[in-house]
């Protein structure tokens, strides 16, 4: 009877086990592939070059520049916005229905899929606002999308900060907004960056929000304004591997671009979770 | 005559949301005298205390009848500015929370945000401050550093010369010494001596020798109401009451 | 009085720009109607969510997407079937068996899979995955419904695991240590305790998880074939609804009916991910975990 009870659990302990072998295999299998083929796709020229030959050859310059120009106009109005945000759910509001509904937004703004944010940056920005097809477009688009990440991501961080550093600076005669800028802001900065690079590398990523909005087939030339249409890494991807002139004979570009972005993206993941785990490690201390 | 009335409360009830934590209190207290108010856990002495310097504001769903004076100044009056009230009356809470910064700059920062931009003044509080919670000879050679390096006892030290620094009139102070040794107990109990000569100090305590000690006078709490109230030695002598009386000999709470 | 009246301007203005979310919501409802709502003028609602063909530059064009509708909503279960076993078991596993060494390294990998761009898991299932299943299962054509519910379930498996491991985490020590005293096994009390005390936060995560499938656009443009039609087995292609946004926006014109109907699937994907959503609030609300209350 014992035995058998021990038996059951070792067998379902076993199953665990691998089913989250299995994530991490399937992980590697595709970092594995994109890595080995991809490699051999990378050097200088690749880096530096815009594409030539209706694209089938060349480098992905103009890619690697409108993804980081995306990112930043999605830095730029999404993390004032989010924070501020946070800010105000954390620090300032009760438990009045204001918060109720600032909540509710939140959380269905999340969950909005990325093709319908697209969809909207369309019929917003482009055409209502008149931003055309553009680094503005696309990378306000993104914002919208990253924005219930990075309020999250603050909240988490302004939780952290305890009560006691509130009370104390209140009770020395210092008004909400200095204690929360000199006070709660310092110490919550860390859990906040953290957050918000991981917002930004699912911006990066993103393909669906900016097809329509920001990021077009080709343009060789780097953007110099906002309002200029850019490439964009994840879109050149998806336009090489079903769109391009020659899709077999470019593979290896398309491998290479990948490549490219996995490292963008995951470098940023993996600097905000080391950043977390050394924060950690400080806090328990 | 000297026994100017600094702060005092009258029918002062307190609510958080229907459940009523204090009943008609009122307390007179004496400019430059330590009043304890002592109490078994969860009468309402916290609170008592946090509505002195309206820290309860920060609490949802709260409300407060009655009046609370500071001087001949109704404190929950809608014009009254709760920021320079509680500038006005300074608290030092249960255990010590001093900011994640340097200890210079633990006490300058109460300075900066009342408004003072002066270096050297700000330099000369700082010490000065320190001097008075008196730490400054444990700290003098490393102000500089964080105040987190800090033993209990002196970060608590560090949090009295924090609240000092703007110059408080009334001090308040929530279970100080709980959280420390015997050691530190002591030297925040000749602290708190020594401040009563510059300021009115109203003091939460579980310890009725500490009660004893340093106070001059007592209020006994239980449950949300004040039963009796003295000079602390009358009190601890010939409590007029019994429930007083057993509440000090340790008879119960 | 300066820094007072400071104290209370910044009151007001973090108050509006907490507002923003709600506003973008609303904007995105606003437009999305505004842009979709057209089409319903050259055909009913009925014929549009159950037209059974999606012909929209045909001439006269059909524009009945509940083969689009169809496709997505059998993408998104067998993604479940893959994902849902997979996502509880790995945060099982995390919360309850794992050292705190290994599941230090076992997060970040599913926090990294999170991460992970749809395009490159939309091109794996394209070069790596349809050969593959074109050999092995010896079909016509690789991208399909299977595979793209593969990659989906790659995707949805970070969601559901960490918001189910946060459930599970958060399930009270007396409880457990209750069962162990009890003489359960640790199994038994996973089963017994845990799983039945963190029952809501684990379907909120199912339910977020799926949510996030059904709206994920460039794995199912890229791996699912693209084809509207009603598919008859696990390995015809799909066209879902995301897809199919995606794939022709660029080529319907500027307010044609074509580009008002795409507008109209967006509403239609919006509809079915706001409903997910207010379901997994509503579970997460109803069924709070309040401790051994929940039991
Ligand atoms: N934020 C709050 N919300 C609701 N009730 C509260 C809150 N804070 C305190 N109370 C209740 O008010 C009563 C008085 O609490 P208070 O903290 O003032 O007691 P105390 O005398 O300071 O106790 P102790 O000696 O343990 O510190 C208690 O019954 C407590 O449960
Ligand atoms: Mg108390």
């Amino acid at each position: 009877m014992k035995n058998r009870r021990k038996t059951v659990q070792k067998i379902w302990f076993l199953l665990l086990r691998l089913a989250a072998l299995l994530n991490g295999a399937a992980l590697l299998l595709i970092v594995y592939f994109i890595l080995s083929r991809g490699f051999t796709a990378i050097s200088w020229e690749f880096l530096t070059k815009a594409p030539e030959n209706s694209m089938t050859e060349g480098g992905i310059l103009p890619c690697i520049a409108g993804t980081i120009g995306l990112c930043l106009v999605t830095i730029m109005a999404a993390l004032p916005i989010g924070i501020a945000s946070a800010i105000y759910l954390n620090e300032y509001s009760g438990k009045g229905k204001i918060v109720r509904i600032i909540r509710l937004g939140i959380n269905n703004l999340a969950g909005v899929p990325s093709i319908v944010f697209g969809l909207f940056g369309l019929a917003f920005f482009c055409i209502v606002l008149d931003m055309g097809v553009s680094l503005a477009a696309g990378g306000l688009t993104l914002a919208i999308m990253t924005l219930p990440v990075i309020i999250g991501a603050s909240e988490e961080a302004l939780k952290t900060v305890p009560d006691t550093y509130r009370e104390a600076s209140l009770a020395m005669g210092a008004t909400q907004w200095q204690t929360i800028r000199k006070i709660v802001l310092p110490a919550a900065f860390p859990g906040i960056l953290t957050g918000s690079i991981l917002g930004i590398s699912r911006a990066a990523g993103e393909t669906a929000p900016i097809m329509y909005t920001g990021a077009v087939f080709f343009t060789p030339n780097l953007p110099d304004s906002i309002f200029d249409e850019v490439m964009a890494l994840p879109y050149h991807i998806y336009v090489l591997a079903t769109a391009g002139t020659n899709i077999e004979a470019t593979r290896h570009l398309q491998y290479g671009t990948a490549l490219v972005l996995i490292v963008l993206v995951f470098g940023m993941n993996l600097t905000a979770i080391i950043l977390r785990s050394k924060m950690r490690k400080k806090l328990r201390i | 005559m000297g026994h100017n009335i600094k702060m005092h409360t009258k029918g002062l009830d307190f609510f958080y949301g229907d459940f009523q934590a204090l009943e008609n209190i009122s307390i007179e207290f004496i400019e430059n005298r330590v009043t304890a108010l002592i109490g078994p856990s969860g009468c309402g002495k916290s609170t008592y205390l946090r509505c002195l310097n309206r820290m309860n504001d920060l609490i949802p769903g709260i409300r407060v009848n009655g009046l609370a004076m500071l001087e001949q100044e109704d404190i929950y009056e809608s014009s009254v500015d709760v920021v320079s009230l509680r500038r006005r009356v300074g608290m030092v809470f249960q255990k010590p929370n001093p900011f994640p910064k340097t200890i210079f700059e633990n006490i300058a920062y109460g300075l900066r945000v009342n408004g003072l931009k002066d270096k050297a003044k700000i330099t000369t509080i700082v010490e000065k401050s320190l001097k008075q919670a008196a730490i400054w000879d444990e700290v003098k050679e490393r102000l500089n550093e964080s105040a987190l390096g800090l033993s209990g006892g002196q970060q608590q030290r560090l949090c009295i010369a924090r609240a000092l620094a703007v110059d408080p009139e009334v001090l308040l102070m929530d279970e100080p010494a709980s959280a420390l040794d015997p050691i530190a107990t002591q030297k925040i109990e000749e602290l708190i001596s020594f401040l009563s000569s510059q300021l009115t100090i109203i003091i939460v305590t579980h310890n009725m020798q500490q009660a004893a000690r340093v106070s001059d006078k007592t209020a006994f709490f239980y449950m949300g109401k004040l039963i009796e109230m003295n000079d602390t030695d009358t009190l601890f002598t010939r409590p007029e009451l019994k429930q007083t009386e057993d509440y000090i000999t340790g008879r119960f709470g | 009085m300066k820094r007072q009246s400071i104290d209370k301007g910044v009151h007001s203005l973090f108050l509006a720009i907490a507002l923003f979310s709600i506003i973008f919501l609303s904007l995105i409802m606003l437009f999305l109607f505004k842009e979709g709502i057209p089409i319903f003028d050259f055909i009913t609602v009925k014929d549009f969510l159950f037209g059974q063909y999606w012909y929209p530059t045909d001439d006269p064009a059909d524009f009945g997407i509940f083969p689009l509708i169809l496709g997505s909503i059998y993408v998104t279960i067998v993604s479940g079937l893959i994902a849902i076993p997979l996502g509880v078991m790995t945060a099982v596993y995390l919360a309850e068996i794992a050292t705190p060494r290994v599941a230090e390294i076992v997060k970040p990998i599913v926090e990294l899979m999170a991460s992970m761009p749809s395009v490159i898991i939309g091109f794996f299932g394209m070069v790596v995955v349809a050969p593959f299943l074109q050999q092995v299962f010896n079909i016509p054509v690789g991208l399909n419904m299977f595979n793209a519910s593969l990659m989906l379930a790659f995707m949805a498996i970070p969601t559901i695991c960490s918001l189910c491991e946060d459930a599970i985490f958060s399930v009270p020590t007396a409880l457990k240590e209750a069962s162990f005293a009890l003489g359960a096994t640790h199994l038994e009390t996973i089963v017994k305790v845990v799983i039945p005390a963190s029952l809501s936060g684990i379907c909120t995560a199912v339910i977020l998880g799926l949510s996030r499938a059904i709206g994920e656009t460039m794995v199912v443009l890229m791996a699912a074939g693209g084809a509207a039609m009603i598919p008859m087995s696990i390995f015809d292609p799909v066209r879902p609804l995301p897809a199919s946004i995606a794939a022709e926006m660029a080529e319907a014109p500027f307010r044609s009916e074509h580009y008002h109907a795409l507008f109209a699937i967006g509403i239609v994907l919006f509809v079915f991910t706001f409903l997910f959503n207010i379901l997994a609030d509503y579970i997460s609300y109803r069924f709070r975990q309040t401790g051994e209350a929940s039991l």
